[in-house]
């Protein structure tokens, strides 16, 4: 078993990059996502990680130089939040249509208007379909982890995919927690150095980013489509072999108290520790809820979320992000999951925490209270933004 | 005399092609035949990463690639930051002796818009973190590639499609950005101005620009003969045109120092050059003598930088 120390979330996060013995790190300042850069700049500055480190202009840039070192060759870094991601999305698209493995940090944080620093997740839906694989995390030993799980999945030469992991801004990235660290023998032999496929370099030219007329495009963006979906054995694989490692095994859907359980709670990153605190107090008065976690975002897990819901009677699901005009994101796909199914159950969906509002346990218990309620009377696809005024 | 020998020196230039015949370019396109210089002068052992734009669009339709070195397409306005990626992987990768240790020109290629406008951004900073990388702005003065629409390194008076000539507004009525005035101001090691329509000067205005250590920037004019409305094979007089009549003088910056390549005691009259382009055709004789004045006088600026060494 590895050390066992407390640290702040961001740091550990950094600390994790430089155990994964990364090649190049460019990033650019956004708030919550500093924490992470700056202990990066200190660990290169003391020499004990070996990485060209550049504080670039933009986050577009960082992103493009990400792109431009991992197409060379290097094992590559970066890390943002909201603005700073809406800045650099156009290049999250090209990365993954380039096949290109990296990684990214999101401490994810609201969308402007209005400016607000604090965490909601409509930055990371911003850029739902980009292509990469995207994890939400639940806690720091979660980004942690997952850190070298994504490198080891996104250069797996049946991958060949970017990745991103979702950490909830302030909520993770600035609190103090308990981590289990990794020996560096045991992550070395986990996370090798980077193979690619296909590198530029002159003893064997390639072209890369290449343009598509109408009559090829289509082909390749079903070939990365496809690759994207193929990538789940190779997910549950990696997770396989990391548990066996450390002892910490990670699924696409996890639950909580589901079994027989007529409400079930869905939940994704952090909040899901706090919805697991609503769900002990409302089984100790006798209610039959249970709680479903989403953590891997995409390739999204429909047959995992099918039968993790299987005998519910409804689904009360928590949205972080407003898809304006329609309901939250996670709704969305959930109902998509569900749709087949018959019976199926109910969907009420909340969206709640914008903006780093704190939800508490006895939010989720009043929110599955009012959902229970609202089916009851035949509101069976309900929507709405809680606890707001006006 | 320059140009005498420089019929002779060109055939003493490789015969290898690393940008190979076959692409898709408008018929006497300046900037294609740039780009080919370019690549003869590095060689093989160069990582291109190229802007959207003319060169990319003509050179690399999937599954087909006129690149026999390797090239790398990612975006618009990045390619400063993309060539800082390749640029500062290949050090690290060397330095951790994961690729043979030996010497790699990172070349990032954009065309006028990609570097003067939608990519200033990201070149001023790979500048000015001072990458070891060459940027070279193929300039043809206008977004060609989308249907000449003006740009900030369109020249003052030309027509375009978003400039275009109307009732009341002769075309571009801004001048054009000088743009290896701004690559000078971040104090890098090597600046220069070059054409096509003086090849040796070009290869040997790269060539130098790859050896030296930090980051350089080579501007060249490239001549297009669809945006600017003139004949194919006028695409060589053009150029050299532009340079004889001082609106494109050739120049370098070394460490801060000027110096004209070529000088010329008397300019040719701006109307040589005019007058062979569709897209000055609207210029009144009152027009074309205030374009003059400037260039004279812009000229005459740069040549007491060049005499002052400064």
């Amino acid at each position: 078993m590895g050390k066992r120390v407390g640290m702040e979330v961001s740091i550990a996060a950094a600390e994790a990059v430089k155990q994964a013995n990364v090649d190049v790190i460019s990033a650019y300042p956004i708030t919550p996502q500093t924490h992470i850069v700056e202990h990066l700049s200190e660990i290169v500055a003391n020499g004990d990680l070996d990485a060209e480190f550049f504080c670039v202009e933009s986050e577009h840039s960082a992103l493009s130089v990400c792109v431009g070192a991992a197409a060379t060759g290097a094992r590559t870094f970066t890390c943002t939040s909201s603005q700073g991601l809406a800045l650099m999305s156009e290049i999250t698209y090209i990365a993954s249509g380039l096949r290109l493995p990296m990684l990214m940090i999101i401490s994810n944080r609201t969308l402007s208007s209005p400016l607000s620093i604090w965490n909601d997740h409509s930055d990371a839906m911003s850029i739902r379909d980009c292509g990469w694989i995207q994890f939400f995390v639940e806690n720091g030993q979660e980004v942690y982890d997952h850190v070298f799980i994504s490198y080891r999945l996104g250069e797996n030469r049946n991958v060949l995919f970017p990745v991103i992991i979702n950490m909830d801004g302030f909520i993770l990235s600035h609190v103090i927690e308990p981590f289990e660290l990794i020996e560096q023998e045991k992550i070395d032999q986990f996370l090798p150095p980077y193979q690619p496929l296909h590198r530029l370099h002159p003893d064997h030219p390639v072209t890369m980013g290449a343009f598509a007329l109408p009559s090829i495009f289509a082909e390749t963006k079903k070939a990365q489509e496809e690759a994207l979906r193929s990538s789940m054995p190779k997910i549950l694989e990696t997770w396989k072999v990391f548990g066996e490692m450390t002892g910490r095994y990670y699924h696409p859907v996890e639950t909580y108290k589901t079994e027989d359980a007529d409400t079930l709670l869905v939940t994704m990153g952090s909040c899901s520790e706090t919805a697991s605190v609503a769900v002990d107090k409302m089984r100790e008065e006798g209610k039959s809820v249970g709680l479903v976690k989403i953590r891997l975002w995409r390739p999204f897990p429909f047959d995992d979320l099918k039968k993790a819901t299987l005998h519910a009677k409804q689904l009360v699901v928590i949205d972080r992000a407003i898809s304006v005009g329609a309901c939250g994101p996670v709704a969305s796909e959930v109902k998509a999951a569900l749709y087949g199914k018959d019976p199926r159950p109910s969907v009420y969906n909340f969206v709640a925490g914008i903006s780093g509002r704190d939800v508490t346990p006895s939010d989720f218990i009043k929110m599955v209270d009012k959902a229970e309620i609202e089916i009851e009377e035949g509101n069976k696809e309900g929507y709405e933004i809680y606890g707001v005024r006006g | 005399m320059t140009e005498n020998l420089n019929v002779f020196a060109v055939r003493t230039l490789t015969q290898k092609e690393y940008f190979a015949p076959g692409h898709r370019s408008c018929q006497g396109c300046a900037e294609a035949l740039a780009v080919r210089l370019v690549a003869k002068a590095l060689g093989r052992n160069v990582i291109i990463a190229n802007a959207t734009g003319c060169m990319e669009i003509v050179s690399s339709p999937l599954p087909y690639t006129s690149w026999r070195v390797p090239w790398f397409h990612v975006a618009f306005e990045n390619t400063a930051a993309v060539a800082s990626g390749i640029e500062s992987a290949l050090k690290v990768l060397m330095r951790k002796g994961r690729i043979p240790s030996k010497k790699i020109v990172t070349l990032a290629m954009a065309g006028d818009g990609g570097t003067a406008d939608i990519g200033l951004q990201a070149l001023s900073g790979a500048l000015e973190r001072g990458h070891n990388f060459l940027y070279i702005c193929t300039d043809n003065e206008a977004y060609m590639n989308t249907g000449i629409q003006r740009s900030s390194s369109t020249p003052f008076g030309a027509s375009t499609t978003t400039s275009p000539v109307g009732r009341v507004q002769m075309g571009q009525i801004t001048w054009k950005k000088n743009m290896p005035a701004i690559a000078a101001a971040h104090n890098i090691p090597y600046v220069a101005t070059a054409c096509p329509s003086y090849p040796i000067d070009l290869i040997q205005k790269v060539k130098k620009a790859a050896d030296i250590e930090g980051a350089a920037y080579v501007h060249i004019l490239s001549v297009c003969p669809t945006g600017w409305r003139s004949a194919p094979e006028l695409s060589i007089k053009l150029g050299r045109l532009a340079v004889e009549a001082g609106i494109f003088p050739l120049y370098e910056v070394e460490n801060g120092k000027y110096h004209l390549s070529i000088d010329f005691p008397k300019l040719k009259p701006i109307k040589e050059y005019i007058k062979l382009q569709g897209r000055f055709r609207h210029l009144t004789d009152d027009m074309i003598e205030e374009i003059e004045k400037r260039v004279h006088k812009e000229y005459g600026q740069l040549k007491e930088k060049a005499t002052k060494g400064a």
